[in-house]
Parts: C-alpha cells; sequence; structure tokens
C-alpha cells in the first residue's frame, strides 16, 4: 500500500512525464513531499503558478508530449485559469495537478479553498475532483488519455488533501475504457474519395492549414500532399511552419494580418481544403462577405463542431489528420494532374505577390520588422520563436519564415499577454540546447516578468527580443485607425531599465538604439552570449503599424495595406 | 424553431451543471429541462426543450456530444415521438367557481389530487400545448400556484436511445 501523494507522482512516472511546472503549498504538501523522495519526475519551479501551466502549454506545444502542472488549491487554483483558458482554445494537451482542501471541508469556505471543478469547467475538456484515493490512479490515467486524445486540451485533475494522505494499493491502468469518450480516428472513405474529386476538378484551388495540423504531427504528410497537387498554401496563425514558409506554394499566413495574396486567393479560390483549421473571425473576416463567392470547400477536422460552425461545408471529412492524409495520399499519386486553369490561377497569385504586401516604410529608427527580419537570418530559421500578444506577435508571424512545425509557440485563440517568456521556458526545457527566441514588447514582458528569476534557477538561455515603443503598440494602431489618434491608455510610462533589470536577475541586458546594431547585437547574443538570457531592449519607431489589414467585422479582401496610407 | 433534445449521460457529480454551463456560455436557450436517472442507475437521461435554426441545433448537438460525459445526444423532434409534461395547479375552489373547476379538470382529463374546503390541486399530464391551453381556458385570478416539470420525451416505435 501507498499514500495517495505517492501514487500521484507513480502515476506520472508511468506516463513518461520528465517534468512538471509547479509551485508548492499547503494542500499540496504530501505530493510535494513524495516528489522530493525520487528523482524520476523533475520540478520546474515557477515563480507565479499561471506561468506554471503557460511553460507546461509550450513544453507540450514544442514537442509532441503533454504538459504538466502542479499547483496548490484556491489562490494556486484561479492563478492557472488564464494559462489553462490558453490551452483549451489552443486545443493544448495538459494535465494539471490540483491540490484541494480535505473533503470533510469542502463547501465549508475553508482556507485557500475554491471550487475547482467549477471555476475551471468552462475553459478545460474535462475535469475531475478524486473523491476516493482508490479512483486516484483511474482518474490521472483518464486525465492523460483525454488531454491527448481526440481534439487535445487540458484536463484538470482535482486532489483534496486527506485523498494524497490516504493508502491503497497502486496498480496503473494499461488502457482505459470510457463509454461516453470515443473520439474519431478515420475519416470516411467515401466523404475522402468526394474531397479527392473536387481537387481533381478545382480550377483555383486552395491549402488552408490550421493548428490541427501542428497537434497531429501531420505537417509531414500536408507537406507531401500539398506538392503533388502543387495547389498554393496558406497557414494561419496556429498552422505557421505547417507548410514551409520559403516554399514557393506558399502564399503566406492569411487572416486580418495575412499577406495580401493570402487573403485574395481564399476569398476567390473555387475549391478550399481545409486542414485542422477553423475558420475564425480573424481568419476569414465577416463571414457573409466571405459566403458572397461561390465555392466549394473541403473540411478535414478532428472535431465535429469546427464543421460548418461559421462557414457552410460542402465534404466534411471528420478523423485524425494523419490517418486522413494519408488515405487523400492514396489518392493523390504523384503524377497528380491538376486541371490546366491551375495555370491561369498561379498566373492571378503572381500578380498579387506583386503588390509586395509585407514591405514597410524605411526610418532612421529601428523598424520592428527588420528586427525580425534579421532575427531570421542571424538564426537561418532554425529558432522556437515564442511571442507574447500584439504588434510584436504578428510581426513574427509575417517576417519569421517558419519552415518546420512546433517552432512558432503563441497564443493565437486566448490572445493571452505574457505567455511569451513562461513559453520560451516550456521550450527549452522540451528542447534543451535549441535557440529560443522570446519576441515580446514592453507591455506584455511585464505580465511574468517574474520568470526572470525561474530562468535564473534553470539556466534557461532564452534570448528576450523586447520589440520596444513605449506604447502598447495593437491598441495604439487600433486608436490611431479608428478612434481618431485618442491614445486612451495605451502609453505606457514608468518602464524599467530593462537592461539594469535583466541584470538584476543575474541575466545578460543590452539596449539597441540603432539600424546598424540591430544585427550585431543579435549575433552576439546567438554566439558570444549563446548560453545567457539576454534581454534585448530594441527601441523602436513607435509608429510603426501593422500591415496588411482587414478591420474586424470587414470583409477579407477589404485589406488596409501599408502603401495606402 | 422548437427541438426536443434527448441526452443520455453519466450520472456524475457535475454532469448536470456541463450541459447547462455549455447552453449558457454558448448562448443556446433553454425552455425547459428534466434529468433522472434511467433503469441503470449510473445513467441520466435529460430532455432539454430548445429553440434554434438547424444549423444552431447541428451545433448543440455537436457542442453535447463533446463533453465527456455525455453518452449520446439525439434530437427527438426530428421524427415521430411522445412528449409529456406533468402540472400541478393550485386553485382557488369556492362558491360557483368550485364546480366550475371541478369541470375544467374533467374536460383536460386532469384530476383533482388535494382539496380543501377552499383549495383544489389538479394534477394534469399532456404535452406542452395543452397544459397551456388549461392554462388560457381557467380564470386567471383563480389560479394560486403553478409547478410543471418541463418536458419529457420519447421515440415512437423501434427508435431507442440507449448504450
Amino acid at each position: 500500500m501507498i499514500s495517495g501523494a505517492e501514487i500521484v507522482i507513480r502515476c506520472l512516472q508511468e506516463e513518461k512525464v520528465e517534468y512538471v511546472f509547479g509551485y508548492p503549498g499547503g494542500s499540496v504538501l504530501h505530493i510535494y513531499d513524495a516528489l522530493f523522495k525520487q528523482e524520476q519526475v523533475q520540478h520546474i519551479l515557477v515563480r507565479h503558478e499561471q506561468a506554471a501551466v503557460h511553460a507546461a502549454d509550450a513544453y507540450s506545444r514544442s514537442s509532441q508530449k503533454v504538459g504538466v502542472a502542479l499547483v496548490t488549491s484556491g489562490p494556486g487554483v484561479t492563478n492557472t485559469v488564464t494559462g489553462i483558458a490558453t490551452a483549451y482554445m489552443d486545443s493544448v494537451p495538459m494535465v494539471v495537478l490540483t491540490g484541494q482542501v480535505p473533503t470533510a471541508y469542502i463547501g465549508q469556505d475553508a482556507f485557500q479553498e475554491c471550487d475547482t471543478v467549477g471555476i475551471t469547467r468552462p475553459c478545460v475538456k474535462h475535469n475531475f475532483l478524486v473523491k476516493d484515493v482508490k479512483d486516484l490512479a483511474i482518474t490521472i490515467k483518464k486525465a492523460f488519455h483525454i488531454a491527448t486524445t481526440g481534439r487535445p486540451g487540458p484536463v484538470v485533475v482535482d486532489i483534496p488533501k486527506d485523498i494524497t494522505a490516504q493508502h491503497c494499493e497502486f496498480e496503473y491502468p494499461k488502457t482505459v475504457q470510457m463509454r461516453s469518450y470515443n473520439p474519431v480516428v478515420k475519416g470516411h472513405l467515401g466523404q475522402i474519395k468526394k474531397g479527392v474529386q473536387l481537387l481533381q476538378e478545382a480550377k483555383r484551388p486552395l491549402v488552408y492549414a490550421g493548428g490541427g495540423v501542428i497537434l497531429s504531427d501531420a505537417a509531414e504528410k500536408l507537406t507531401e500532399l500539398a506538392r503533388r497537387l502543387g495547389f498554393p498554401v496558406t497557414n494561419t496563425l496556429m498552422g505557421l511552419g505547417a507548410y514551409p514558409a520559403t516554399d514557393k506554394q506558399f502564399v503566406g499566413m492569411l487572416g486580418m494580418h495575412g499577406t495580401y495574396e493570402a487573403n485574395m486567393t481564399m476569398q476567390h479560390a473555387d475549391v478550399i481544403l481545409a486542414v485542422g483549421a477553423r475558420f475564425d473571425d480573424r481568419v476569414i473576416g465577416n463571414p457573409d462577405h466571405f459566403g458572397e463567392e461561390p465555392r466549394k470547400i473541403i473540411h478535414i477536422d478532428i472535431d465535429p463542431s469546427s464543421i460548418s460552425k461559421r462557414v457552410k461545408v460542402d465534404v466534411p471529412i471528420v478523423g485524425n489528420l494523419p490517418d486522413v492524409l494519408d488515405e487523400m495520399l492514396k489518392l493523390v499519386e504523384p503524377g497528380f494532374k491538376a486541371q490546366p486553369a491551375l495555370a491561369d490561377w498561379w498566373k492571378q497569385i503572381g500578380e498579387w505577390r506583386g503588390r509586395d504586401s509585407l514591405k514597410y516604410k524605411q526610418s532612421e529608427l529601428i523598424m520592428p520588422q527588420y528586427v525580425i527580419e534579421k532575427l531570421w537570418e542571424v538564426t537561418a530559421g532554425e529558432a522556437f520563436v515564442t511571442s507574447d500578444v500584439g504588434q510584436h506577435q504578428m510581426f513574427a508571424a509575417q517576417y519569421y519564415k517558419f519552415d518546420q512545425p512546433r517552432r512558432w509557440i503563441n497564443s493565437g485563440g486566448l490572445g493571452t499577454m505574457g505567455v511569451g517568456l513562461p513559453y520560451a521556458m516550456g521550450v527549452l526545457f522540451a528542447n534543451p540546447g535549441a535557440p529560443v527566441a522570446c519576441v515580446t514588447g514592453e507591455g506584455s514582458i511585464q505580465m511574468c516578468i517574474q520568470e526572470m528569476s525561474t530562468a535564473r534557477q534553470y539556466n534557461l538561455p532564452i534570448k528576450i527580443i523586447n520589440l520596444n515603443n513605449g506604447y502598447l503598440g495593437m491598441v495604439r494602431q487600433w486608436q490611431e485607425m479608428f478612434y481618431n489618434n485618442r491614445y486612451s491608455q495605451s502609453y505606457v510610462t514608468s518602464l524599467p531599465d530593462f537592461v539594469k533589470l535583466a541584470e538584476a536577475y543575474g541575466h545578460v541586458g543590452m539596449r539597441i538604439e540603432k539600424p546598424e546594431d540591430v544585427v550585431p547585437a543579435l549575433q552576439k547574443a546567438f554566439t558570444e552570449h549563446k548560453n545567457d538570457l539576454v534581454f534585448m531592449d530594441f527601441i523602436v519607431d513607435p509608429t510603426a503599424n501593422v500591415f496588411p489589414m482587414v478591420a474586424a467585422g470587414k470583409g477579407l479582401t477589404e485589406m488596409i495595406l501599408a502603401e495606402d496610407l | 424553431m422548437r427541438h426536443i433534445v434527448s441526452i443520455l449521460l453519466e450520472n456524475e457529480a457535475g454532469a448536470l451543471s456541463r450541459v447547462a454551463g455549455l447552453f449558457s456560455a454558448r448562448g443556446y436557450n433553454i425552455e425547459t429541462l428534466t434529468v433522472a436517472p434511467t433503469e441503470d442507475p449510473s445513467l441520466s437521461r435529460m430532455t432539454i426543450v430548445t429553440r434554434g435554426s438547424d444549423e444552431v441545433l447541428e451545433q448543440i448537438t455537436k457542442q453535447l456530444n463533446k463533453l465527456v460525459d455525455v453518452v449520446k445526444v439525439v434530437d427527438l423532434s426530428e421524427s415521430a415521438h411522445v412528449e409529456r409534461e406533468l402540472m400541478l395547479i393550485k386553485v382557488r375552489a369556492t362558491g360557483k367557481d368550485r364546480e366550475e373547476m371541478k369541470r375544467m379538470a374533467d374536460i383536460f382529463r386532469g384530476r383533482i389530487v388535494d382539496a380543501t374546503e377552499s383549495i383544489y390541486v389538479i394534477e394534469l399530464t399532456g404535452s406542452s400545448a395543452k397544459l397551456d391551453s388549461l392554462f388560457a381556458a381557467l380564470d386567471g385570478s383563480l389560479i394560486l400556484e403553478t409547478v410543471r416539470t418541463g418536458v419529457s420525451g420519447i421515440g415512437r416505435g423501434d427508435r431507442i436511445l440507449k448504450v
């Protein structure tokens, strides 16, 4: 017989968990004691529970593994909610273990009590409250099973303190069967054939790939299929790296800040093959405007509720992407003959590309776009790039050309400021020794800046690219464009001296103010300071805006381009 | 359009709030909701009456199916079904109204299940529309209290919702 706390750790060992990101507290003390007595599962002590969940999230995003976080009851749990909701919106497999007050105290407003299952219910794939130590192992098994199968997502397991103290026999189930949970794997063959038929008839086709391709490790298969087809490919913000950005078939990211050619191709395609994408508001803009053009849509997704949610789909294919793509590859052979009209379509796309929609104004000051272009060059396109949320996020997505999946780590769905630094930590635990850049701004970075201390403790050589414009840039951009330059609360005063701050945490700080200093600083950071966390504070042109832009509620092709202004 | 959604779900603490939470979070409306365990006590059967276009109903069904506690979902209103609702209605039954109340209960095939000198409690079972029409037929000033269970439904013939 072993204690509940030991069972928790044994379960994590059985699941081959390497790292648990967490923060101790009263109701998880037994679990922390059990952690102390073993070495297989390593605990990473963060400085705030939100960062624990973000780090676990990025650990998962940048590998195929499950992220695991461990926090105490009450405020420990409420601090994780932002992190859990972030992972939920982007379908990241994660297991969050939370302490709870002893079962006899539940409902009595005990110290550090909160209704964890109730608070997290709307932002988890599923959650459990363990009420009997005999259920503990099977519940944790279920949590890992649910988190990783079907459309992945975070699962919370709430464990009262007395359960971790009680003893029972331990046996970790090898498999788990749930009558109410049986996600589809194989796609319907008839539907797949219908889809391929449409692809064969397409005159103006487009492959539109989203985050699902990355999550299901289907990037290679998707790339193979797209190459056989010879069709243009666009990736969503979450799908960057699903198809190589430097490939000639790639038309760029689409959506609110997508390229001119990607949005025009999407709007005017006669057949769209949507793969692990969900036609969300940031991607297609106004759905009525999008619906004005006649077209056929083939939609492959593991989640039936993503299909025909915002846009009516003609050929729905529910299934696990790699399985469905395998079936498609059997039908689309290497010598695939597309319609002759495809040549005209490429010609049209070439004209759209000619607009060069990502060109940006030149300035005496450092342009943020330039920093990202140079970051791509200096890292030879090989870095893992995490970002926060705002203008810098869009610049990173537009100007860093991701050729591989799982290299671009950002909060696409929830749009959580503050994720960048803890994301970079999670990436480094999953990919030790890899170059990791955290592209951020002076607004976002301050939302989880305390993690500089965690990075010191674990020697995480993150390269922080702070695009410092003194503004909450994306807010300022909208205020400039839609609120007649009334910059309400978007100017950040009293910024810290980031160089000194980095040094105070035991890291290297640099302040870069001239365009000619950008490349040397980046080179120095990635070579001489390869093993250090380097905080690069780039003082950038505060007037730089993100273009192209589709204003909220506008049609996908109603783009504002830099040249229009 | 009105739909009757039948759900078979795990009879577990919190399962009801997962369903109710889904409806409120996604802005779907619930007109009535009933739930009770089935002959297999590990399963509950829930009936929800909701309104929405076919597209909305498709989403509701898909979203319900995504809930881990939900075993099966069916839109009963898609084909032949029986629906019943039970209502208890307490009315003032004095003087000439006493006879009138008895008559109305009989017309609607209701039963008087409690009586005092001045009060009747009428029990009425039927479709929601039938229950509504009793309301319409009664003098509103005589209705003291009502309680309705919400709709329960089951498919006709060999359409069976079971694990």
